[in-house]
Order: C-alpha cells, then structure tokens, then sequence
C-alpha cells in the first residue's frame, strides 16, 4: 500500500468568463478535495462572472472564436445560438450529473475549499464584496493570493 | 495483488489498498482499515455512509461519488468532509470494503 499522492494543495485560477473557461476549474478543485487535496480558487478578471450575483446563473459558451466548438465563426455571432449551444450542453452536462455553476459553487464551499475574488479585478469592475456570492471568503490581493498558494501547485485555466 | 489482513484474515487489495473482493469484507474488520485511513473512531454517522457506499455497490457495481452521496446518503457534502477528511468518496469505499469508485465530480 504506497502512499503515492505527491500533491498536497492546489491554487487554481479562473480568468475567464465563458462556460469552457469556468467548468474545468470547478471540476478541477472539486476534484482535488475529492483526493484529498487542499483547494483554492482564485478569480480574477472576467473569472470573477462565475462568483458575481447578478452573472453566476448567466454563463454562456463561447460560440464566436472558439475553433474547438467547430461551428463557422458567423453561425456562432447569429443572435440566440450562444443561448442555444449553451442550454445543449448544460443538457448534456445535467445527464452526467455536473452540476449548474451555482450548485457546483456551494458545493465545492462545502467540501472545505477556499474562494477568492481577486481585488484588482473587483475594483475594475466596481463590485463590492455584496456583490459576489456568500461562498466568496475574501476578496485579496496577488500578493495574498501568492501567500496563500505557498508550497501549492498553481494552476491556470 | 497483495494483500492486508484484517481482523485475523487476509483478504486481497490492490496496490492502493482497496479491496478486490468486497464479499470478503466483514464488519468487524472496518474500525481497522479506517485506522489505517487516519479515522480514529467509526462514529453512527460513518457507519450511515460505509453502509451506503455498500448498498450503492452491491445495486450498481460501483461505488458513489462525492456528490451521489451528498445527495443521496442522508449526510451532507460538508459533513461527510468532517467524518472523511481525506476524500469521503474515496476513504468510506476503503473502511466499506469495495473498489476505488472513479468519477470526476
């Protein structure tokens, strides 16, 4: 019986604020406390839609620029088909059991991992701490941010 | 294969220490494997969810994730990380006698 876990904490970072951008990270850090490893979400920048009140319920897939959806990039700027695409694959998600990013977030709060909103981004887009959801611990700095992730494997999604 | 013993009998795991054959499980040997796991004591509450990762195996073939027992077993995703700190999924399968359950979420 070797013990042959390697990682202890893993620091994740969400920048993006497309469904393909928001899932793996949840996914990811669910995933990790699910193993047993300690998990941190970062999220800066339009990452910060996946915590925001007013934007968590509202995430879309990226149907313009998105080659890996392999659909014409006009098809893709028609308007209704990113609501379209995005309702498919939240279908398609729902018969695996992958949670709405609502559930997904309360969910991995209560696994024990840790939710940060990134000040920079926060003070971009003038948001307050009311704004974002209950989940969200604190809102800090890069600087914290590094802090916290000492001796973690920082991943970037 | 190898193989641990457990109150006086040697059942086979694998290489992480589940077992291969859940019928050779018996109660009295899962105090030891959560000892092993870094459970100290098996609480009512544990014992809820060793006996559903056992149901869940023996109706489907394969155990439970994180999220089917948050649903599912009566005891919530934030409690069943209290009782399993290092991974409920994956410790209450060892301490219930049944191979690793695989999923992502």
């Amino acid at each position: 019986m070797a013990d042959t876990a390697t990682i202890e904490k893993v620091s994740i970072i969400v920048s993006k604020g497309s469904l393909e951008g928001i899932y793996p990270a949840l996914i990811m850090a669910n995933g990790a406390r699910a193993e047993g490893i300690e998990a941190d979400l970062f999220f800066t920048f339009f990452g910060l839609d996946a915590i925001t009140k007013t934007r968590w319920e509202h995430i879309k897939l990226a149907t313009v620029g998105n080659p890996g959806l392999h659909l014409p990039t006009l098809l893709g700027g028609l308007p209704g088909v990113p609501d379209l695409v995005t309702r498919y694959m939240e279908r398609k998600m729902d018969k695996l059991d992958i949670p709405p990013i609502p559930e997904f977030l309360e969910m991995i709060a209560d696994t024990g991992a840790g939710i940060y909103a990134c000040k920079a981004s926060v003070d971009l887009f003038e948001l307050a701490k009311d704004d974002l959801i209950e989940q969200v611990q604190d809102i800090i700095t890069v600087g914290e941010f590094y802090e916290r992730a000492a001796g973690s494997q920082i991943i970037y999604t | 294969m190898s193989t641990a013993t457990y109150d006086d009998n040697a059942v086979p795991v694998d290489d992480e220490g589940f077992f291969t054959e859940p019928d050779r499980w018996t109660e009295a040997m899962a105090e030891q494997i959560a000892c092993e796991a870094g459970i100290e004591e098996l609480t009512e509450r544990h014992w809820t969810v060793i006996r559903f990762m056992r149901e869940q195996y023996a109706a489907k073939g394969t155990g439970p994730t994180v999220r089917v027992l948050g649903k599912t077993s009566g005891v919530t995703v934030k409690e069943l990380y209290q009782l399993f700190p290092k991974g409920p999924a994956k410790t209450a399968a060892k301490i219930a006698g049944i191979p690793k359950p695989r999923g992502c979420i």
